[in-house]
């Protein structure tokens, strides 16, 4: 035991990278699932218990060395707060989704396949576990690799029922591609500016860099600064930053149901968790924030993001598109709190990528059911489904009122932590955006819960309610998104955790 | 002119990062596309082998006890490029096999063509 | 083009070399450039060399599928094996000291060895599917003849 609790940062990465290849060799008919699932079940028991171990320790953190190597001449895994969350977050979310992927995968994916789908999800699985646990600035642009290339080929398998997914997925991997290929320059200016690529030893020795500028002989100054932006720009496109979200909408929407629902709560989450990893502990504030300003960059382009994303949401007739962008809308609230930068922002953000996960993940989910019982997301596909399915419908209404913020439900923690941030930064109008995007939510939410309950339907078509294994996990993850709307101390003390990490407060 | 040829090697790969680049934004071909972020990436591939090259420095073979000191070039870079070269192999591949499979499904390649005819369809 | 007696010499002449230099660049990884990434690139050049000769079947017909795809899995199980190996040891993550305890130093170069073969066995799978994917299937035998110029011609 003592065996495995040592190894758990790199166990918690091999284990679905080797159970990935074991599936797909024998995962055929039913057994890849089963293989799938066990190992998000067991990823989910290592995150509790690392996370466990995280906060007992008195500094915070765990180390871990790849084979022994000291860092910074070999690969270190680092654990904090904010990982821990993140990596709870990812394993949660997928052991929740591999639960109900089962039938639903199986009607939209071809059976000779299965396999490979479920050894694509691990893969998928073990880049985004990497990312987060990784504390090598070019390890984690291998599993920053990983995770997408296995990505793209799951949006491409939406092909069976929509052709526009392979057009989808090609966008993807251009542009996913150029995202990583920035983030590889920046690591280079960084490197030639360091020597290092440890994330805490570039840290470390970026500090005499900063001093000497502003002195008669700055070094490499302009090398630094075109280091971040390459990594922010980089970064921005696998987050989805408004302005960089172009990937986003049709991947989501054309992509398996079950793809979107680990895509949505999963994949941009980690993303912003590299964001705030590059900028928090690599480049440290006083630099990105205080000397570059770009925080302002970051609130204008999240300002937009809320602003564009729930209008463009609003106009959408296919409720998987509508909830993809109301996801770039939610990016900009994440993106927001950190860039704000005092504690309440990021435990804003921090908060928000928990709710987020549960909430978006729950509403694909239930989007999923659709799929599966009635053929097609479409708004006049959804109509008068309210009597129909009641439980998932309610299910999804109940996200959407977490989407807008409704009291209750843990879309109001976030944005109360938000606004608070705001206000205590002086920003109003940024406050201001923040609730007018809340309004728009309530648009298109309303939009869509107004066809699902007084729509009506002209072909009588039965559709019965959906299959304990679709319906259970979509409960799961509705259900944990009003808990922690009510009783938000887990996810607040968390976050909070998180927040006095990156702000290097002393617990 | 003197920090051109002082900095030869990053205006390289600069110049070839953006053809590649132009590559990506310009044609609508999707084989075209994906060759051109082929060439975006051996642009970053050049960049970070020409940052760890001194002049004057050998490879990081040991030379002969008792020899004088040799200059080392830093391997660490082609190390790095070597897992980078493997990502852009498996970047283009699935990119190709999807674009097989778009040629299938359409009977083009063309993302213009694509447009056209999922616009004619009522997308 | 398999009708053509100079590219049927020609690769006839060449796949034992291909195959015996891939050999070499495997074995002599530590000694000079080479490893197994590159060791099993040539491999699978040779038998992609064969099959774009003699037509895809053909070249499926000596390497099948299943193989490849299973060496595609297998060479990384190799790899993350040694890893595990070490970790059941009591030694952390690809630690290759736990294949020799007594001479940790001496242990190293073992360690590489194993993960090169590990590296040699999935490139080699991988690029043979990477081939498989993108041409199975677009052999213009399987298909229905298109008035396409741009018709790809691997196997005619």
């Amino acid at each position: 035991m003592e065996l495995i609790r040592h190894n758990l940062p790199a166990l918690i990465v091999v284990t679905p990278l080797v159970m990935g290849l074991l599936t797909s060799i024998i995962g055929r008919r039913g057994l890849g699932w089963w293989m799938a699932m066990a190992t998000t079940a067991a990823g989910l028991a290592m995150s509790v218990q690392l996370l466990v171990d995280v906060l007992s320790q008195g500094d915070r953190t765990v180390e871990y060395l790849m084979g022994n190597w000291p860092v910074p001449f070999g690969i270190g895994y680092s654990v904090d707060p904010l990982n821990a969350t993140v990596l709870l977050i990812v394993s949660l979310l997928s052991a929740v989704i591999t639960l109900y992927a089962r039938k639903s995968v199986a009607s939209e994916v071809p059976a000779g396949k299965l396999n490979f789908f479920y050894a694509l999800w691990l893969f998928c699985i073990t880049g985004l576990l990497g990312i987060t646990i990784t504390g090598d600035a070019f390890n984690l642009y291998v599993l920053l690799e990983i995770s997408s290339l296995s990505t793209y080929t799951l949006v491409a398998l939406g092909k069976e029922r929509n052709r526009r997914a392979l057009t989808a997925a090609v966008n993807y991997v251009v542009l996913g591609s150029i995202g990583a290929c920035f983030y590889l320059v920046g690591v280079a200016y960084l490197y030639m500016a360091t020597g290092s690529l440890n994330i805490a030893d570039i840290a470390e020795r970026l500090q005499p860099i900063y001093a000497s500028w502003g002195t008669e002989a700055p070094i490499y100054q302009k090398t630094v600064i075109t280091g971040f932006a390459f990594m922010a720009v980089g970064l921005s496109l696998k987050l989805a930053l408004f302005p960089l979200h172009g990937w986003l909408p049709n991947a989501y929407t054309y992509a398996p149901s079950s793809v979107s629902a680990l895509l949505a709560s999963t994949a941009t989450k980690v993303g912003a968790y590299a964001f705030i990893r590059v900028v928090f502990t690599l480049m440290g504030v006083g630099f990105a924030f205080g000397r570059l300003h770009t925080d302002v960059a970051l609130m204008l382009c999240s300002g937009a993001a809320i602003l564009v994303g729930s209008w463009l949401a609003i106009r959408q007739n296919n409720v998987k598109k509508l909830l993809a962008y109301s996801s770039i809308a939610q990016i900009g609230y994440i993106a927001l709190g950190f860039a704000l930068a005092n504690k309440d922002g990021i435990t804003a953000s921090v908060i928000h990528l928990f709710n987020h996960a549960l909430t978006k993940g729950g509403m694909f989910l239930a989007l999923g059911v659709v799929m599966y019982r009635v053929g097609g997301t479409r708004l006049q596909d959804l109509r008068g489904l309210g009597r129909k399915l009641p439980l998932t419908m309610g299910a999804f209404t109940a996200g959407g009122l977490g989407l807008i913020g409704v009291p209750l439900t843990s879309g109001f923690i976030s944005k109360w932590y938000l606004v608070s941030a705001c206000l205590e930064q002086g920003r109003y109008e940024l406050a201001g955006i923040v609730l007018v995007g809340s309004v728009l939510a309530l648009v298109y939410v309303w939009r869509v819960v107004e066809t699902i309950y007084f729509g009506k339907r002209e072909d009588e078509v039965t559709v019965r309610e959906a299959p304990a294994s679709m319906l259970v996990p979509t409960l799961i993850l509705v259900g944990a998104s009003i808990y922690f709307g009510v009783d938000s101390s887990f996810t607040t003390h968390l976050a909070g955790e998180a927040a006095d990490f990156l702000l290097k407060v002393k617990p | 002119m003197q920090i051109v040829l002082d900095y030869y090697n990053y205006w390289a790969c600069i110049l070839i990062m953006m053809i590649g680049f132009y590559g990506i934004m310009a044609k609508s071909n999707l084989v075209k596309k994906v060759i051109s972020l082929a060439i975006f990436q051996t642009g970053i591939l050049v960049f970070y082998i020409s940052t760890g090259k001194i002049d004057g420095g050998t490879g990081p073979v040991r030379v002969a006890d008792g020899a004088a000191e040799a200059v080392y070039s830093n391997p660490l870079p082609h190390a790095l490029m070597l897992t980078a070269i493997v990502v852009g192999v498996s970047t283009m591949a699935v990119a190709l096999a999807i674009i097989v499979n778009i040629r299938q499904a359409y009977g083009t390649i063309d993302e213009i063509d694509i447009e056209t005819m999922e616009h004619e369809r009522g997308e | 083009m398999k009708d053509n007696p100079i590219m049927r010499l020609a690769v006839r002449w060449n796949i034992p070399f291909m195959l015996i230099f891939a050999l070499y660049t495997q074995t002599h990884g530590e000694l000079g450039p080479g490893g197994g990434f590159q060791s099993g690139v040539i491999v699978a050049a040779a038998f992609v060399l064969y099959g774009l000769v003699f037509g895809g079947a053909e070249m499926r017909r000596v390497v099948p599928r299943w193989f490849t795809d299973l060496l595609g899995a297998v060479g990384v199980l190799i790899y993350a094996g040694a890893g595990v190996y070490a970790m059941a040891m009591g030694y952390e993550f690809l630690d290759h000291a736990a294949l020799m305890p007594s001479n940790p130093g001496g242990a190293e170069p073992w360690g590489m060895t194993v993960v090169e073969y590990g590296v040699g066995i999935t490139v080699f799978g991988v690029m043979m599917t990477i081939f498989n994917e993108i041409t199975e299937g677009t052999n213009p035998e399987d298909n229905e003849p298109t008035d396409d110029s741009a018709d790809t011609e691997y196997g005619s």
